[in-house]
C-alpha cells in the first residue's frame, strides 16, 4: 500500500499531509494545534494545498463560489482543468450558473419525505447484517468491515437499481479515488472501472427503464434538453461514490464512540428518543467528510495568501470542533442542544444526501444497540482510521458481551 | 417574538423542520417553508430558538 511510503510530514503547519498515516491516526490533535497557531496550513504536496482550520474560514470559503471553484473536490496530483463549470461529477463538482440546474434535479429525491420511504428498508438491511454477524456468543465482530460498511452500499444499490452483489466493487473504486487518490491508475484494465460500470448500467437502462435514479436521470432535462451521457454518468457516479464510504464512516466512528463510552451506550439505550439530537453531535464530534475546492483566482483567506490554482480542503471537521464557534467544542456532549455544525458543508453544495445519511446512521445505531446493548473494543490498538478526505474506522473490532446477543 | 426566516439563505439542512415541526415544514426540494407569521405564543417560543440556533446557514432569526 503506497500510504506506508510517504514522506514523513515534520511540520502540519507547512508540510501536512492528509493522506498519511499518522494523519489518520491523529487529525483532531492536528487541527487543534493548527487552528491555535496557524490557522490556514500549507503544503507543497499535490502541487500545492492550503488547509484552513477555523470555522470562520471555512465557511467563508465554501460560500465563496467567486473565488473558489468545484471543479476539484478531491485533492490529488491529477488536478482537473477545464471541466468547470460542469465538472466529471455533477453537481458536486459543478459551479454556478450550472449547479443550480444540475442539483435541483437530483433535489426532490432527497428531500425527507422522499427519504423515509427508504426507512424499512434500511432497518431491514441493518438487521440482516446483525443476523449474519452475530453468531454465537462472546464474539468479536468488526463493527466498521462486517456491519457499518455494507448499510450504504445496499441502500444505494437499490436506489440506483444496481444488484447490491455489485458492493465489493464499488468499494475498490472508492478506495482508489478517495483514500489513495489516484493509486494504481496506470494498471488499470478498462473492464474494472467504475467509467466502464456506469457506461453499462447507463446503456442497459436506456433499453429496459426501471423505476430508479438511473431511469429517472435519463428521463430527465436542463433547458428543454436530455442530460448528456456523460452528466448522467458523472452524476450516477457521484451517488455511488458519495454516499458510500462517508456514511460508513459515521456509523463506525458512533460504533467506536459507544464501544468506549459507556455512559453515553447506557444514556441512549434508557432514552432511546434522545438518538436524533445524539445524531447530530455524533455528526459534529466525528465529521466524516473534508472537500475540496481549487482557488479561482488568487485570494486571501485568514492572513494566507492563496495562488490561483492551488488547492484548497475544506475541513468540515476541523470546523465542527473550533470553540469560537461551538462551546465546549473539544467535549462530545450527547445531549447538546445548540449544534449548528457543518458536517454536510454549507452553501450551495450543502450535501445532497445528507437526509439519507441520517436515517441510515440513526437506523444503523437504533438497530445496533437494540441487538447489542454492550460492546467494547477487542483490542484498541487494532482500529484503524482511513487516510485523505473521508475520516473513519476501517477496521473497528468489538466484543460482543454473551448478555447482548440475542442470536 | 417573531421569527425571521431569509429564504435565500436556506440551504434545505433540514434542521428547523426537524426540530421544530410545528413552526417550519420542507417543500419538495429539502427548503424550509415558515409556518407562522407574527408574534408567536408563548409555548412556540422555545421551539422557535432551538431551530435558530441548529441552522448552519444563519437563515433563521429571532426577533424580540
Amino acid at each position: 500500500m503506497s500510504t506506508t511510503d510517504k514522506a514523513p510530514v515534520t511540520d502540519w503547519a507547512t508540510d501536512f499531509d492528509h493522506t498519511h498515516p499518522d494523519y489518520a491516526a491523529s487529525a483532531p490533535e492536528v487541527w487543534d494545534d493548527l487552528r491555535e497557531r496557524c490557522p490556514v496550513a500549507h503544503s507543497d504536496r499535490f502541487g500545492g494545498v492550503w488547509l484552513p482550520t477555523r470555522h470562520e474560514d471555512v465557511v467563508a470559503i465554501a460560500h465563496d463560489t467567486e473565488h473558489f471553484s468545484s471543479e476539484g473536490v478531491i485533492v490529488n496530483d491529477y488536478k482537473p482543468v477545464g471541466l468547470a463549470p460542469v465538472g466529471y461529477a455533477a453537481p458536486i463538482t459543478s459551479d454556478p450558473p450550472f449547479h443550480a440546474d444540475a442539483r435541483r434535479l437530483l433535489l426532490p429525491a432527497f428531500a425527507p419525505k422522499a427519504i423515509a420511504r427508504w426507512e424499512e428498508a434500511t432497518r431491514q438491511t441493518c438487521r440482516e447484517l446483525l443476523d449474519e454477524v452475530l453468531v454465537g456468543h462472546d464474539a468479536v465482530v468488526d463493527a466498521a468491515r462486517d456491519y457499518a460498511q455494507h448499510i450504504p452500499v445496499r441502500v444505494i444499490a437499490e436506489m440506483l437499481g444496481v444488484p447490491r452483489e455489485d458492493g465489493d466493487r464499488f468499494r475498490v473504486w472508492i478506495h482508489r479515488i478517495l483514500e489513495n487518490p489516484g493509486e494504481g491508475f496506470e494498471t488499470l484494465e478498462y473492464e474494472d472501472t467504475l467509467d466502464y460500470y456506469l457506461t453499462n448500467v447507463i446503456a442497459d437502462r436506456r433499453v429496459h427503464p426501471q423505476d430508479d435514479l438511473v431511469s429517472y436521470l435519463l428521463d430527465a432535462e436542463m433547458d428543454g434538453e436530455p442530460l448528456t451521457e456523460d452528466h448522467v454518468r458523472g452524476t450516477i457516479g457521484l451517488l455511488l461514490i458519495a454516499g458510500i464510504d462517508t456514511t460508513w464512516s459515521a456509523i463506525g466512528a458512533s460504533l467506536w464512540h459507544l464501544a468506549t463510552n459507556p455512559a453515553d451506550r447506557a444514556r441512549l439505550r434508557a432514552e432511546p428518543e434522545l438518538l436524533p439530537i445524539a445524531v447530530e453531535e455524533f455528526l459534529r464530534f466525528y465529521s466524516p467528510v473534508t472537500m475540496a475546492r481549487i482557488a479561482a483566482t488568487d485570494v486571501e483567506v485568514g492572513g494566507a495568501h492563496i495562488a490561483e490554482r492551488d488547492w484548497v480542503l475544506l475541513s468540515f471537521p476541523s470546523a465542527n470542533r473550533d470553540p469560537e464557534a461551538f462551546e465546549d467544542a473539544d467535549r462530545f456532549i450527547i445531549d447538546r442542544e445548540r449544534n449548528r455544525h457543518v458536517a454536510f458543508g454549507v452553501g450551495i453544495h450543502r450535501c445532497a444526501g445528507s437526509n439519507l445519511a441520517r436515517l441510515e446512521l440513526t437506523v444503523a445505531i437504533d438497530e445496533w444497540l437494540k441487538r447489542v446493548p454492550d460492546f467494547e473494543l477487542a483490542d484498541p490498538a487494532a482500529v484503524v482510521w482511513s487516510t485523505g478526505q473521508v475520516r473513519g474506522p476501517r477496521e473497528l473490532p468489538v466484543r460482543v458481551s454473551a448478555a447482548g446477543g440475542e442470536a | 417574538m417573531r421569527i425571521v426566516y431569509e429564504r435565500s439563505r436556506c440551504q434545505g439542512h433540514g434542521r428547523c423542520y426537524a426540530l421544530a415541526p410545528e413552526l417550519f415544514d420542507s417543500d419538495d426540494e429539502g427548503y424550509a417553508v415558515l409556518l407562522v407569521t407574527g408574534a408567536l405564543p408563548a409555548e412556540r417560543e422555545a421551539a422557535a430558538r432551538l431551530a435558530a440556533d441548529n441552522c448552519p446557514e444563519f437563515a433563521i432569526t429571532i426577533e424580540e
